[in-house]
């Protein structure tokens, strides 16, 4: 349909398919230059844009595999007899200071600092070995010589600097650096941890809502953020659909809130499983700061921070599941994390859904699409074409209909690049790269 | 009469409120759901296989079969607590229930297939029909809801890793249906019918904790777990008077919320599988001796739970309670050891080298059971098999 036009033009798309393992996480570092994705398994890859080429017909940068290496690996805890996953649970760059690359990676315990730097060259000449390495006889040194740099293939090594352990009883599900680049948050279900980048052997315990009977826990913390801006501001959802603002400067705990946002509830719309489609599966502040989103089950909502009675803007993502919660709590969909992104100007937000559906939703224009990341569509050069959802009646040519989706194929993980219109979408073990179309 | 659909449920189906039992077929991959109930009629279901195998064996080979038993047993396993045992399938039975407010819808796991039987016997007037049904139809869905969000519960602890979030907001439905059914009244028939039941001395199954939830305590449905489950055995289990056993009916088969639902989380803190493991060994042995429970002071005392605790069971009630000596004859002769819950979930928690069902079927007769139940027809039966095995494979 011509006029459905996508919001991005989306046409140069290209999968990478690199490893059989499930996708657990996607993010773009500041520069938007690399992209990052952590596995089922506990490995990190790393996609490393091509610099642009003037003689290219291509004006943008495909990505291409930059390093690999393995995180974190199975652990067991034996005080507890539980076996503790490898899977990345979220991974976040820090901000370039000098060649190397930083980034903080946490599996359900651990969160470790790695260094990814590339070596492209090599000193030969030494005096006391061989090339090969073998350490030369003393006795048949005569000469002295200074070593030469000499350039060799670039090799690109990630190196664990840091390893937070120790800190979380329950599965860590956030971090989240600060803006003062030396702090990090780490929340798990009940706590949430502040930490020095530099100190691993401590962290201080900022918000903790472990009951002191467990039998009274009814309410657990699903994602934390810091404030992109003000170093002392940060926010944690919950799973009854709350949102908390907690400034640090106000106390060393920071239990209770400086602002609270809730929306009342719809009471004509009340059911049994209402309470669990309010649990809020990921919070995002906006690039300016001012406001946040936050993704329910059915929909995505920014609020404006200063506004904590609603929402401000409210997006349904894929209602027509609305009559099939039941379903959906059997067979635990229900329970799906989603998460969602700012595009780099926050006019647009994008979040995933089932089918291998992701939606984006223009706010200014208020116009929404909804786009598959499948085989079919990742020709280069290909026009995404807009997916719709029919719920009744009768069903259009090219449209689904809501029995038909297969809710194994969900997309919980997408990334926008911090400045320019390039989305990384993961799709269970494959990534998809859409870029902008060319003029 | 076709009953209501159930919203969207496709397997595990749950039955709706008046009879929510089934057999897991050999093969399938779900679960039952009360495995208090389950076991019993699992052992009846068993014994009763083992008779048709045996008297087919039997035909096979000319020999007399002792046709009597095997339709007494029917009989006896149709008429206990107004179910009716329908096969569905290989090794896949199901009960219906004689229930008239019902309707009678049941589940079952027969390799994927999914039925719907309507009893029978209903008799219900044009004009209330519409009305019963609305009524019947919700507090179905609400009843079938309860079944599936307390299965997901249990299931959850058999994980290595429950998810916190996910136990939570599961715990908090269940928390809501049962305010509603509060609400309703209907749980307080529950609770009346669970207390009337209680009378009788037959306590296979003992509750051994209450959890009171609310500030209404009068009001408030007791709910009752079952800390040690212990299958059915022979010797009785002394326990508290304040509370009620468990007993099979057919009229309101309800399910009692169990056990205290913080354990679930504290497991996660405290307890590993080993620990789990070892508490239910404890509990055996505690309850074989004759000890008297005080659940309460257990309730207090032992932190990590066991999983077989944690949201216990459920029990089905009996609106017209056999006598005990039926209970006792069906049950009797039946060697229990190898069903316990723990044995159970044991086996499905270590890599499977024995898988629960594979237990229930190894009724190998060299297994040495630390019963005190005694099984002297089984064991005659198993032997008379074995007499049959031999003569097959001429050893």
């Amino acid at each position: 349909l011509q006029d459905e036009t996508s919001i991005l033009d989306l046409n140069n798309a290209y999968l990478m398919k690199y490893v059989a393992d499930i996708i657990s996480t996607v993010e773009f570092n500041y520069s938007g230059e690399l992209l990052a994705t952590g596995d089922k398994g506990g490995r990190v890859v790393i996609f490393q844009r091509e610099q642009e080429s003037k003689n290219r017909l291509l004006s943008r940068g495909e990505y291409n595999v930059y390093s690999t290496f393995q995180s974190h690996e199975p652990e067991f805890d034996y005080l507890k007899s539980l076996e503790i996953e490898e899977k990345i649970n979220k991974i976040r760059w820090l901000p370039q200071q000098n060649a190397a690359h930083f980034l903080l990676s946490a599996n359900d315990k651990t969160i470790k600092l790695w260094k990814i730097s590339e070596r492209d060259k090599r000193a030969e000449g030494y005096n006391l070995k061989d090339e090969d390495g073998r350490l030369r006889d003393p006795f048949r040194i005569t000469t002295l010589r200074v070593p030469v740099l000499m350039p060799m293939d670039l090799m690109v090594e990630a190196s664990p600097r840091r390893i937070f352990a120790n800190a979380h009883t329950y599965h860590i599900n956030s971090i989240s650096v600060n803006s003062d680049y030396e702090t990090y948050i780490s929340a798990d279900d009940l706590r949430i941890n502040l930490w020095h980048l530099e100190i691993t052997d401590r962290s201080f315990n900022i918000v903790d809502i472990k009951p002191a009977n467990m039998e009274e826990l009814t309410e657990v913390i699903t994602a934390a953020e810091c404030h992109p801006h003000q170093c002392n501001v940060f926010v944690y959802s919950s799973s009854k659909g709350t949102i908390r603002l907690c400034d640090m400067r106000a106390a060393a705990l920071c239990d209770r809130h400086s602002k609270f946002f809730e929306e009342p509830e719809d009471p004509s719309s009340r059911s049994f499983f209402s309470e669990i489609i309010s649990s809020i599966s990921d919070v995002k502040f906006s690039h300016s700061g001012r406001y946040m989103m936050t993704r329910d089950y059915l929909s995505v909502k920014v609020w404006d921070l200063n506004m904590e009675n609603r929402p401000v803007e409210t997006y349904q993502v894929h209602e027509y599941l609305r009559s099939k919660l039941c379903s959906l709590y059997e067979n635990d969909c229900i329970f799906d994390k989603f998460e969602c992104c700012w595009n780099g100007s926050d006019s647009a937000i994008m979040t995933g859904s089932y089918n291998n559906f992701f939606r984006m939703f223009d706010r200014n224009t208020r116009r929404d699409i909804t786009l598959e990341a499948s085989r079919e569509n990742s020709k280069p050069r290909a026009m995404l074409k807009p997916r719709k959802v029919c719920t009744g009646g009768k069903r259009k040519k090219d449209e689904i209909s809501v029995d038909s989706l297969d809710f194994n194929k969900k997309i919980l993980h997408t990334a926008w690049h911090p400045k320019e219109n390039v989305i990384a979408v993961a799709a269970t073990n494959n990534l998809y790269i859409f870029q902008d179309k060319i003029n | 009469m076709q009953d209501p659909a159930p919203i969207g449920l496709s397997l595990p189906q749950l039955a709706a409120s008046r009879c929510n039992l089934c057999w897991r077929g050999r093969r399938s991959s779900s679960f039952t759901i009360k495995p208090g109930l389950q076991t019993l009629m699992t052992l009846a279901i068993k014994e009763h296989e083992q008779h048709e195998r045996l008297e087919k064996l039997k035909t096979l080979f000319g020999l007399p079969v002792n046709k009597a038993k095997l339709t007494s047993q029917r009989t006896r396993l149709k008429n206990q607590n107004g179910f009716h045992l329908c096969r569905l399938g290989r090794e896949v039975y199901t009960f219906v229930s004689t229930s008239r407010m019902s309707g009678s819808l049941l589940n079952m796991f027969s390799k994927g297939t999914k039925r719907k039987f309507s009893d029978g016997d209903e008799e219900i007037s044009d004009e209330s029909l519409v009305g019963a049904r609305v009524a019947s139809s919700y507090s179905l869905q609400r009843q079938s809801l309860l079944d599936m969000s307390l299965i997901k519960l249990q299931l959850c602890h058999m994980l290595v890793e429950p998810n916190l979030c996910r136990s939570v907001l599961i715990a908090n439905t269940v928390r809501q249906i049962q305010e509603e059914m509060t609400h309703d009244g209907s749980w307080h028939m529950v609770a009346e019918a669970f207390c009337s039941a209680g009378q009788s001395p037959s306590e296979r199954l003992v509750a051994t904790e209450v959890l009171c939830r609310s500030r209404e305590q009068d009001a408030e449905p007791k709910l009752f777990s079952v800390i040690s489950y212990e299958g059915c055995r022979e010797e009785e289990v002394v326990a508290d008077e304040t509370l009620c056993s468990v007993s099979v009916s057919d009229t309101v088969s309800n399910v009692c919320l169990a056990g205290r639902i913080g354990q679930c989380w504290e497991k996660s803190e405290l307890s590993g599988v080993e620990r789990d493991e070892e508490a239910l060994e404890d509990s055996r042995l505690g309850s074989g001796e004759d000890e008297e429970i005080d659940t309460k002071d257990r309730a207090s005392t032992e932190s990590p739970k066991t999983i077989g605790q944690v949201f216990g069971t459920f029990e089905i009630k009996n609106g017209s309670p056999g006598p005990d000596s039926a209970l006792e004859e069906l049950f009797s002769d039946v060697d229990t050891s190898y069903y316990d819950l723990d044995t159970m979930l044991t086996g499905m928690q270590s890599a499977p080298k024995m898988g629960p069902y594979d237990i229930l079927d190894s009724l190998a007769p060299s297994h040495s059971s630390p019963s005190i139940v005694s099984t002297p027809n089984c064991r005659s039966d198993l032997n008379e098999l074995d007499h049959i095995m031999e003569i097959i494979v001429g050893s």
